[in-house]
């Protein structure tokens, strides 16, 4: 509720400053994107600790899990970025943003699925 | 929370005060002190929004285990 509320509040007041201040209007929905995620840190790094230790008890190794961490807040980061380039009318720099992340999570993404090739490969014989 | 809500009005009205003072001005003839206060107020508003960037990427680096 509280993200809804705070969510048109920062439309209502971009609208206004977007008339003569529009460098402004920016700042406040970089500001509003960046306060609603903080509010909902508690909630995600609770999830991920529920995650965690299931997988521990699952003894599913660390290393996949951490990078499909690292994978997901990548991901997250990069949206939060390219959107806000989108949102102040950058569109190039914004899929540039995005380029740059696709690359780094297919970097990440790699020793995983050289791991799942050797598995493969054993039971293959 | 409620901290979060105050900075967005500061940085509504550090807009909207920026916005009059620049019209004031230029209506008053100084036109570079109108410009020169729109830089002063983008700059702090700018400030503080990067000051709230920094703890949001500290957090999503800690919580991520992005390092």
């Amino acid at each position: 509720m509280q993200v809804v509320g705070l969510g048109l509040v920062v439309a209502v007041l971009a609208i206004i400053l977007r008339g003569n201040r529009p460098e402004m209007a920016i700042m406040l929905s970089m500001a509003a994107g960046i306060i609603i995620f903080l509010s909902m840190m508690g909630k995600i790094s609770s999830v991920l600790e529920v995650i965690t230790d299931l997988s521990d008890r699952a003894n599913i190794s660390m290393v996949y899990l951490g990078t499909i961490l690292k994978i997901v807040g990548i991901a997250y980061v990069a949206d939060f970025g390219a959107q806000i380039c989108r949102d102040a009318g950058e569109g190039a720099v914004a899929s540039k943003i995005e380029f740059a992340a696709k690359i780094i999570v297919l970097v990440m993404a790699v020793p995983i699925v050289v791991a799942v090739l050797n598995s493969l490969l054993k039971v293959v014989p | 929370m409620g901290s979060d809500v105050n900075l967005i009005f500061k940085i509504a009205g550090v807009g909207i005060l920026v916005a009059a003072a620049h019209w004031v001005l230029k209506s008053a003839g100084k036109e570079d002190y109108a410009f020169i206060t729109t830089l002063g107020g983008v700059a702090v508003v700018l400030v503080w929004v990067i000051y709230q960037l920094g703890t949001l990427f500290d957090q999503v680096k800690s919580v991520f285990k992005l390092f």
